[in-house]
């Protein structure tokens, strides 16, 4: 039986100075490159895909076997872009990752490099992390100095540039085909497929976009051999994984533990929703994946369970609110940022969210009419699977899933505002007394 | 009249500001453009960190900067423009010496965001987007800034401020308005908005190793894991697979 909690990528966070090159080497740190160059690139991808690691970032599709769909014969360059764009709301594992351990993720690039057959990484992170980029740029720079980057690494005659590069705001930017748009210098909107990156990515050429934690799960893997990954996890979603637990409760936090851990354990863990509150619902993986409730917290946090029950995994993004918190009000503000993220290119997309935002707005003021949540559920219907991406079937999932489980808050919406039903200073952390405070620009005027 | 005015839906929406001409793109940012140019692959990858640098140069995207990404990538001023005007790091106006981020997305906004960005707007005297007449503080509501673990955040010149209050938010205007030393919860010592944006850009300021590894919510699952002796198995005890054995 395996433990509870399995820290191996966040096993190094509380050392001391933990992001340099000598305290991850301390731990074991560039063992499994120096491992993985002594074998065939073959051979580093048939370990990657006997583990069984599906994509971290969301969807869930098996890594390896990814990688495998890059054609050998393609005379271009093959691309390697590791998705730091880290922006799901919610999500939050990712950014602790990089900055704590940023050598975990270059390990695993040029490991994952060397597999594919890559000369060219590069690692896109969020414009919006400015300790994190700098972590990131000095563990790549470190890296280089060491011989783990660069030409000839540890002198097998292998070369891989490993480029770090920031973006500059925009949630789409985490979509693949999107994220290479903005690596190639344009604004950030998906690209209609196939062709698939593994064709025709970055410049055209074969491309492999992975998330920041399947990329830092390849060190272990390689180190430790498929079967110790597989090992753990369920039947079909094997491994450990970062869950992020957030919200209303006692102590939010990271967790690495085996894939199927339930919300119920985590919660215990973290030490319940906070005092005299119990959990009303939970996002499994990011605002994009449909809302749970209470009756949920006891089903495995893996894909198969979590798709049964009419959600995702996803991020494994776990947003818990208590009773406290109204499900319109939040779905408004879900709503909001998916219009003000949207790209534009998809009239569903770009229309749709502008339209339920209106309509959402009403409710939360209880100034909707009699008709109104058919009347929505219609315009989500008109909005998802209609699109390039998957950035508005997110935002529809938020409405859809909220109307399913919390109808009668949406019915309040008729006629009482949800803010008289959920008084919202109940939901925030602190109380807050009025400012007394004059405004400082006031006070600058005659200084 | 039609008594009905045309008002837009996407407030702070449009072009770059072509009435303010002025520029502090000298030589050595050109040579520095070029060398961002000059670490891709193709030239075109490296439009993002250059629209960084020309906001840490002139605080703002300028036409000028528009002109020399343009000229040195080969490619439209409309295409430039596209890009800067596309992404919500670019400010099409002059920023102030500190940005101030207030998330307000779903999570943060229930726990006290919203009542944060309240008191900003109060503190600061302005709205979100804007810049205080003196050109000390930008204020913006921003969108989830990967931190929720430390939820309600802030962020100043993108460097988290995790865990926020009103009092501690108040504070630190104040701290930062009397020039003061104020250390990110999760980060460094707080330059200035246009150092952080040359940072992004990609030119090292040399603060990586300042701050911890990580906050306390970082390292929750760690800290229980070992309290209690758990952790993956031993390598060593994993049977073999058996295919692998008869090889």
């Amino acid at each position: 039986m395996t433990d509870l909690l399995t820290p191996v990528m966040s096993a190094n966070w509380a050392d001391d100075r933990a992001w340099k090159l000598t305290n991850y080497e301390r731990r074991d740190g560039y063992k499994a490159l120096r491992k993985a160059l002594t074998m065939s690139p073959g051979d580093v991808m048939g370990v990657v895909k006997d583990s069984q690691l599906r994509g971290r970032g969301g969807a869930g599709f098996p890594t390896g076997m990814k990688w495998s769909f890059v054609p050998k014969d393609n005379p271009n360059p093959k691309y390697l872009v590791v998705n730091a764009d880290e922006s799901e709301p919610g999500t939050c594992k990712d950014m602790p990752l990089m900055m704590a351990s940023p050598h975990t993720l270059v390990e695993g690039v040029v490991i994952s490099s060397y597999a594919i057959g890559v000369h060219t990484a590069f690692i896109y992170v969020r414009g919006e992390v400015l300790h994190v980029i700098r972590r990131v740029q000095q563990a790549v720079r470190e890296a280089y100095s060491a011989g783990y980057a660069g030409k000839n690494i540890l002198g097998t005659g292998f070369d891989l540039e490993i480029i770090v590069h920031a973006g500059a705001g925009a949630y789409i930017c985490g979509e693949e085909t999107a994220l290479l748009d903005s690596l190639e210098g344009r604004r950030g909107q998906p690209r209609l497929r196939p062709p698939f990156p593994a064709v025709a990515g970055l410049y055209a050429s074969p491309t492999v976009i992975n998330n920041v934690e399947s990329i830092s799960s390849v060190p272990a893997i390689v180190l430790n051999g498929a079967t110790w990954f597989a090992s753990m996890g369920t039947e079909r979603s094997k491994g450990y994984t970062l869950y992020s637990l957030s919200g209303h409760v006692r102590n939010p936090g990271q967790f690495e533990a085996p894939m199927g851990v339930t919300l119920h354990q985590l919660l215990e863990l973290a030490g319940g929703m906070r005092e005299g509150h119990q959990l009303k619902f939970f996002t499994p993986g990011g605002s994009s994946t449909p809302i749970l409730t209470s009756e949920h917290v006891d089903l495995p946090l893996d894909y198969e369970s979590m798709a049964a029950a009419g959600s995702m995994l996803g991020t494994k993004a776990l947003q818990c609110f208590d009773e406290t918190t109204s499900v319109v009000r939040t779905t408004l503000r879900w709503i909001e940022f998916y219009n003000h993220e949207s790209c534009g290119k998809c009239t569903p997309c770009r229309e749709g969210n502008w339209w339920l935002v209106q309509m959402l707005q009403k409710f939360e003021a209880g100034t909707a009419q009699e008709g109104d949540i058919e009347k929505m559920l219609d315009v989500c219907e008109n909005i998802g699977g209609r699109s390039f991406c998957a950035l508005a079937d997110g935002g529809v999932a938020c409405v859809t899933s909220a109307v399913k489980h919390f109808r009668e808050e949406f019915e309040a919406g008729y006629h009482t505002p949800a803010w008289e039903l959920f008084p919202y200073e109940k939901s925030a952390l602190f109380a807050t007394p009025p400012s007394t405070d004059e405004p400082r620009t006031a006070v600058e005027a005659h200084a | 009249m039609s008594g009905h005015e045309f008002t837009s839906y996407f407030p702070n929406s449009g072009g770059i500001d072509l009435d303010d001409q002025s520029t502090n793109i000298d030589d050595k940012t050109i040579e520095e453009l070029e060398q961002l140019a000059s670490r891709y692959p193709q030239a075109r990858s490296a439009l993002l960190p250059m629209l960084h640098l020309v906001q840490s140069v002139d605080g703002r995207i300028s036409p000028r900067g528009i002109e020399v990404c343009a000229d040195i990538l080969g490619i439209t001023t409309a295409q430039v423009s596209g890009v800067a005007t596309f992404y919500t790091m670019y400010k099409r106006r002059p920023g102030g010496r500190h940005h101030i981020g207030v998330c307000t997305t779903a999570l943060c906004a229930v726990m006290g965001g919203d009542v944060l960005l309240e008191r900003m707007e109060h503190k600061l005297g302005i709205h979100d987007g804007e810049t205080t007449p003196d050109g000390t503080f930008s204020l913006d509501r921003i969108e989830c800034n990967a931190a929720c673990d430390f939820a309600p955040i802030m962020t100043v010149n993108w460097e988290f401020m995790d865990n926020m209050t009103p009092e501690r938010a108040d504070e630190l205007i104040d701290e930062l308005a009397a020039g003061q030393e104020v250390h990110s919860t999760r980060g460094a010592r707080i330059t200035s908005w246009r150092e952080a944006e040359r940072v992004i850009a990609g030119f090292p300021d040399g603060r990586a190793d300042e701050g911890p590894a990580a906050g306390d919510p970082s390292v929750l699952g760690l800290r229980i894991a070992q309290e209690h002796g758990w952790h993956a198995p031993d390598p060593a005890a994993i049977p073999a697979p058996a295919e692998e054995e008869s090889k």
